[in-house]
């Protein structure tokens, strides 16, 4: 049961570290390699070495590219049905689903309030799901790689057309090709060939038939996997044996998971020449992960489904002599919502990889765990931080840094100081309003959801279960993590009503708009902040390292750290997790509606 | 009266007065304030502490200001029960409970900052009260004087002080020389010289002249000397709060917002909650206290940093009094807290870090003449010699030859011949023709050259070896034959070495500053451990020392009292000037030492250090604490729609009431219980920061998580034991 994830964590530690070396030795890189590279610069360079742009410019052109490729998105999603590469005939979608679907891929999030299989023509698939599950990564790494620049004390943060050219060349393709085609062996479909048309083996009746969704799946599971995204070719994501097909499958593209993130931290490593610091922060977030990964797979993997175990109280409905009644084997643990082929364990362990980087595919569902093991992929949401997106987990784990660092600073008597630099009031400022953005977009919309009818009327389940569904719902988008808890009626799809294959959901425009909103929000402060903290810092001076200056590479620190995480990025939402999962898990199982 | 010998430093100070002290001995001035509660303290702060109050005031105190703001709403909460029972359902008597203890939260913050206020006013009124009153003579026109009040004198007037009378006001001397006693200010009894065109001209008001008579220009209006300054910095109105606390309040600020959110979603979710649990259950109505809002003010208060809130405005003034304790006083709180940061200190050798006077230790003889000999002869040569180099010498032929030194006089007749800077040596004339002289080297080998003398053979070499070890080499002669030499040697102040060795160890770089030359510095420098030498230093050699390593990113501090020590006072981020000093240096400072004792900037490292530890641990143990308080409040928020959560209760509290009123009393009164801490500052040991951090992530962050779970628990037992809920 251990072996698996196990497997999967050292796999992906052996692989990120020349993965990190890569990205180092490809991405910072201060000479333009060849003519198109020096055309990216603009005129920000002189000769062949790249000037760089302030961090005023850097944010500027994140910002506008961003539009652009937001507005690009839009107008190919809107207009799938005029567009070629629709061999089934995908219509019109519905604005909400569409403005909804153009935040979530912009932002890395890949929430999906639409099935692919079901909703998105091969064009969409392609020029606008895989297009943006390229360059929403690649823009978090250049963010990171700004940040890092600044922090290093360069005078510039490096350009950012160039960044994500390398990015997109020389990491994001290349990594993507090789996954992609260590996939399509194993059975992941690769075809721009229509939806196959068969006949069931066991025909309900006399002319049945039954449609098999096929595509360019392998081309987008690769991407998806590697570049924290998450979106999938089809609803079920990574539980649907097109997307994951064997235990083989499932290893490599849980390894993906976490490589890029992983390798992030070693990048830092060797850009600062601080192996002992990229160390430190490795370990206090592989600590954590492992924690979660343990706690999932305890509470799930070996312990029953409360409906099953008899010394649950249960709540007196119609079906439930009937459901206890099933013949299921108590013994191996909660198996409702998962892949059997992958083995027991491969579920919570997925979710726990998927929540903690802020990748949201699936490979079970999430809505089928445990209550208690439902702590986990919210915990992993909440911190945002437990090696996170491309390049934004470890800006967001920064952030924490530096917020320890100043609680330790004033512990020894001196003024906060990271890297030599001082932390003062402009930089407080910053990370404070880089901290706070996370907890207000999941809060405030949560509770504006179950006070209106919006949220109650949406759940697939009443009480407490409910309520995760909405707090998981506002939890994946501010964490841009995207993966869903599911049970909740969200989606809208075409623009026609009736040619949705189930009726669209009453409040998923509301559902579209808030979550919308929220990703943008949740993506573009805590990018936009940081890099600004690490300019500021940037100018100042450095102070010499002496036997009185704080380490923070140290035990200490790192035991200061995660308290502070705890404390800072978790205690919050301690009433919210009493509400939800708690509550689910000691009260009496009431379900159905 | 003394001998010009290379490297002593000419200025005397207060020092060759009194032998040096060890700055950690006990001062009067720091036995006036040993007792941290004094009741007349009490009573003003308590009573301050109610006027603190207003809004207005409160408004600088973000965290406490939202406290404050939730007390009102909870009390109009529970005046709208009395008068429509239906508004909430918390029971009567909660509410009256939680509103007083909500009240008391707020008056404890403010009487902390009070009682940190009082205690450094009273401190500082301590200092300036005698000068009150005082009578001027303020000259009027030439030759005339009238008399006037201290307050109306201005700066640039001229007034005279006579033996016995109080100088008026901060100044300068402008012609005389006058014995002071300064004990009024800094507490120490031995009367000190100030003297009119030297580096000790300056005088503070409120100190007494002895004897002579001087003219003082003052430079200070009423209310705006150096004292009057401290007072208003202690007072919260003008207090500035400085860069590292304003980061601080920042982060507070932050956490209240977030907790705000917190408590303020609960409203609504709590609701969710009532009404799918009344459906679930089949009740008609079904509350819960998550949607009652005075409880849920309380959850607000229990969760934002109320205790480093309540406590940060008195740690920064308790920083500020501290140094006043040290008879230090800082011209801005803000310099007593970049003090925390030096890394290179910069230090006088003399009376720093040795004891500033020179000992005779040897007797090196030339020739076949014995040391004993050599001894006597010098100390008879030093018969007639006041300085204490001179005395060293008379003690040290006494101890050699167990004579009392009493008992060791010249020969009646003899001639004293004092040293003069042109012969640069002293001396006897005995009265059978022999002339004992001592002096510097070349001084003497120039005086017996004349009469007609050999130099032996391999001096020079002794003298180089002599002075290349750190001590000073006068040579002995007798008419034309040099008899010895005598070796002088600055003494190491005890437990120096050990205590540069904590420097390191807290990281700072320790400069010896001194007029030796290379060779002797060095030699000192590496007895007592420094790390680096500005040896024939210069003023210009300070500043550039200074500049350098600020160039480097580095903060320095340094000390100084001339004139020509002013633009490196300035440029030092601590620049700590001497009270006996001039006016000019101790304008250029950030700091004053009243003591006027070189070792002061250690402890001034140490108070800025203390200043930022005490907020750094309070802060941690207030955010540790919300582990508790969380454990504690959230299952009583939804015990009325999800009993079950009472799992979460791990102290096993006696009722939901009780749960969150505990919680809201332990809130309270652990300010009132911490005040002591914030005035006194957290125990500090000079040790590297990891260790440090360790420490005091120990004891106030483990401690933090721990206390409150603990103390909770016994507050809800003797709720339930008082009957109360």
């Amino acid at each position: 049961m251990w072996y698996l994830p196990l497997l999967t964590i050292l796999m992906a530690i052996g692989l990120s570290i020349p993965l990190g070396w890569w990205l180092w030795y490809r991405l910072d890189c201060s000479i333009a390699r060849n003519k198109l590279e020096r055309w990216l610069c603009g005129g920000e360079n002189s000769g062949y070495s790249i000037l760089g742009q302030s961090w005023k410019k850097y944010c500027t052109s994140l910002v506008l590219f961003n539009i652009v490729v937001f507005f690009i998105g839009y107008m190919i999603l809107s207009n799938q049905e005029h567009l070629p590469l629709n061999p089934d005939a995908k219509k019109k979608l519905a604005p909400g689903t569409v403005f909804n679907t153009a935040c979530s891929f912009l932002t890395n999030t890949n929430l999906q309030h639409y099935a692919g299989e079901v909703h998105l023509s091969y064009f969409s698939q392609i020029f606008f799901v895989l297009w943006k599950q390229m360059i929403s990564p690649a823009i978090g790494l250049a963010a990171l790689l700004a940040m890092i620049r600044s922090l290093r004390g360069d005078s510039h943060c490096g350009n950012f057309y160039l960044d994500i050219w390398r990015t997109l060349t020389e990491v994001m393709i290349p990594l993507s090709l090789l996954v992609a085609l260590l996939l399509m062996p194993q059975g992941v479909p690769m075809t721009l060939a229509g939806a196959l048309e068969v006949t069931p083996l066991a025909p309900d009746k006399e002319g049945d038939k039954q449609i098999i969704a096929r595509g360019p799946v392998a081309a987008i599971v690769a991407i998806k996997q590697l570049g924290t995204n998450g979106g999938g070719f089809f609803g079920t994501n990574s539980s649907h044996p097109f997307e994951n097909p064997t235990f083989f499958t499932n290893l490599i593209e849980s390894i993906c998971i976490i490589l890029l993130p992983m390798a992030c931290v070693f990048l830092f490593g060797r850009m600062l020449k601080e192996t002992r610091q990229a160390r430190m922060i490795f370990i206090v977030k592989l600590l954590f992960m492992a924690l979660l990964i343990i706690w999932a797979v305890i509470t799930d993997s070996q312990t029953p489904n409360p409906i099953f175990s008899a010394s649950k109280p249960m709540a007196d409905t119609p079906e439930s002599p009937f459901i206890q009644s099933l013949p299921v084997e108590n013994e191996i643990g909660n198996l409702e919502g998962k892949e059997l082929r992958f083995g027991r364990s491969a579920g919570p362990t997925w979710s726990a990889l998927t929540t903690c980087t802020s990748n949201g595919s699936v490979n079970c569902m999430h809505d089928s765990l445990n209550p208690l093991s439902g702590l986990t992929p919210l915990c992993g949401m909440w911190l945002n931080c437990i090696f996170g997106g491309v390049g934004v987990g470890l800006i967001n784990f920064l952030i924490y840094l530096l917020i320890a660092v100043f609680f330790a600073g004033l512990m020894v008597g001196r003024t906060p100081e990271y890297l030599g630099k001082k932390l003062e009031v402009r930089e407080v400022r910053l990370a404070a309003i880089a901290l706070l953005v996370h907890p207000f977009l999941i809060l405030l919309p949560c509770a504006l959801f179950v006070t209106l009818n919006w949220g109650s009327e949406s759940t697939n389940n009443p009480g407490a279960h409910g309520f995760s569904e909405i707090l998981y719902e506002f939890s994946s988008a501010s964490a841009n993590n995207g993966s869903g808890f599911e049970g909740l009626q969200d989606t809208w799809g075409f623009a026609e009503e009736s040619a949705n294959p189930s009726k669209p959901a009453p409040h998923s425009l509301a559902w579209d708009i808030a979550t919308g909103i929220v990703m943008l929000l949740a993506r573009f402060i805590p990018i936009i902040a940081p890099i600004a903290l690490a300019a500021y810092l940037a100018q100042k001076k450095r102070v010499p390292f002496t036997s009185g200056t704080l380490r923070t590479d140290s035990f200490t620190f790192a035991l200061l750290l995660v308290g502070t995480i705890l404390l800072v990025g978790a205690l919050l939402f301690l009433p919210v997790a009493a509400l939800g999962p708690i509550a689910e898990h000691l009260g009496p199982l009431p379900f159905g509606s | 009266m003394s001998i010009e010998i290379p490297g002593i430093e000419s200025r005397a100070r207060e020092n060759s007065f009194t032998p040096s002290k060890d700055s950690q001995s006990m001062k009067p001035d720091s036995r006036r304030s040993n007792r941290l509660f004094q009741r007349d303290l009490i009573r003003t702060a308590a009573l301050k502490a109610l006027v603190m109050f207003r809004p207005d005031y409160l408004w600088k105190n973000p965290v406490m200001f939202v406290v404050e703001i939730g007390t009102i709403l909870a009390i109009l909460y529970t005046i709208g029960k009395g008068i429509d029972p239906d508004l909430s359902h918390a029971n009567f008597l909660y509410l009256i409970l939680l509103d007083i203890w909500l009240i008391a939260t707020i008056w404890f913050a403010n009487f902390a900052e009070a009682f940190a206020e009082a205690r450094g006013k009273a401190q500082a009124e301590s200092l300036r009260h005698s000068r009150k009153g005082i009578v001027a003579k303020r000259k009027k026109r030439e030759g005339e004087w009238e008399t006037v009040s201290s307050l109306d004198l201005r700066a640039g007037d001229i007034v005279i002080v006579r033996a016995g009378e109080w100088i008026p006001g901060d100044g300068d001397i402008i012609a005389g020389t006058a014995s002071i006693d300064e004990s009024a200010i800094t507490g120490e009894s031995a009367p000190v010289l100030r003297e009119a065109g030297s580096d000790r001209c300056s005088v503070t008001g409120g100190t007494r002249v002895l004897s002579d008579e001087i003219t003082v220009q003052i430079t200070a209006r009423p209310g705006e000397s150096f004292l009057d300054k401290m007072i208003q910095l202690v007072e919260g109105a003008v207090r500035q709060r400085t860069p590292n606390e304003i980061a601080l309040s920042l982060v507070l600020s932050a956490f209240t917002l977030v907790f705000l959110l917190v408590t303020v979603t609960i409203y609504p979710m709590a609701s969710y909650i009532e009404k799918y649990m009344a459906d679930f259950t089949g009740t008609a109505e079904l509350h819960s206290l998550g949607t009652d809002v005075p409880t849920l003010i309380a959850l607000l208060v229990c969760l934002i940093p109320t205790t480093i809130g309540a406590l940060l405005a008195a740690i920064g003034i308790a920083g500020m009094n501290r140094a006043l304790q040290a008879n230090i006083i800082a011209k801005s709180g803000k310099a007593v807290e970049v003090a925390g940061d030096i890394d290179t200190l910069l230090l006088d050798k003399t009376g720093t870090i040795t004891m500033g006077n020179r000992r005779a230790t040897r007797f090196i003889p030339m020739n076949d003449i014995s040391a004993s000999e050599v001894g006597r002869q010098a100390a008879l040569a030093s018969t007639g010699d006041t300085t204490p180099e001179g005395k060293s010498i008379l003690e040290l032929h006494c101890k050699n030859n167990q004579i009392a030194i009493f008992a060791f006089e010249a020969p009646r007749d003899s001639i004293f011949i004092p040293f003069t800077a042109q012969t640069r040596m002293s001396g006897i004339d005995l009265p059978n023709g022999e002339k004992i002289r001592k002096g510097a080297g070349d001084a003497i080998f120039d005086w017996v050259q004349q009469l007609g003398g050999k130099i032996p053979s391999g001096i020079n070499e002794q003298i180089d070896a002599i002075a290349s070890n750190g001590a000073t080499p006068l040579l002995v002669s007798n008419g034309a034959s040099i008899l010895g030499i005598i070796v002088l040697e600055d003494i190491l102040k005890p437990g120096i070495r050990d205590r540069f060795d904590r420097l390191r160890k807290m990281g700072l770089r320790t400069v010896m500053v001194t007029g030796d030359n290379p060779l002797t510095a060095r030699s000192i420098a590496q007895q007592a451990g420094v790390d680096d030498v500005i040896a024939q230093a210069t003023p210009e050699a300070k500043l550039a020392y200074i500049r350098k390593e600020q160039a480097a990113g580095k903060l320095v501090a340094m000390m100084g009292d001339g004139t020509n020590d002013a633009p490196a006072l300035a440029q030092a981020d601590v620049g700590v000037a001497m009270n006996s000093g001039t006016q000019a240096a101790k304008e250029a400072g950030n700091m004053i030492d009243l003591d006027s004792d070189p070792t002061k900037l250690i402890e001034v490292i140490e108070i800025g250090k203390q200043l930022l530890m005490t907020r750094g641990a309070l802060t941690t143990f207030s955010i540790a604490n919300d582990v508790a308080k969380y454990f504690a409040i959230v299952p009583a928020l939804f015990a009325g729609t999800l009993p079950w959560l009472k799992a979460l209760d791990f102290m096993n509290l006696y009722s939901p009431y009780s749960a969150i009123l505990a919680a809201v009393i332990f809130n309270a009164l652990i300010i009132p219980l911490l005040i002591p801490i914030a005035l006194k500052g957290v125990v500090y040991r000079p040790v590297g920061a990891d260790t440090l951090l360790f420490r005091h992530l120990c004891l106030w962050g483990f401690g933090g998580l721990i206390c409150p779970f603990i103390g909770i628990k016994l507050i809800d037992l003797a709720l339930v034991f008082c009957r109360i809920v």
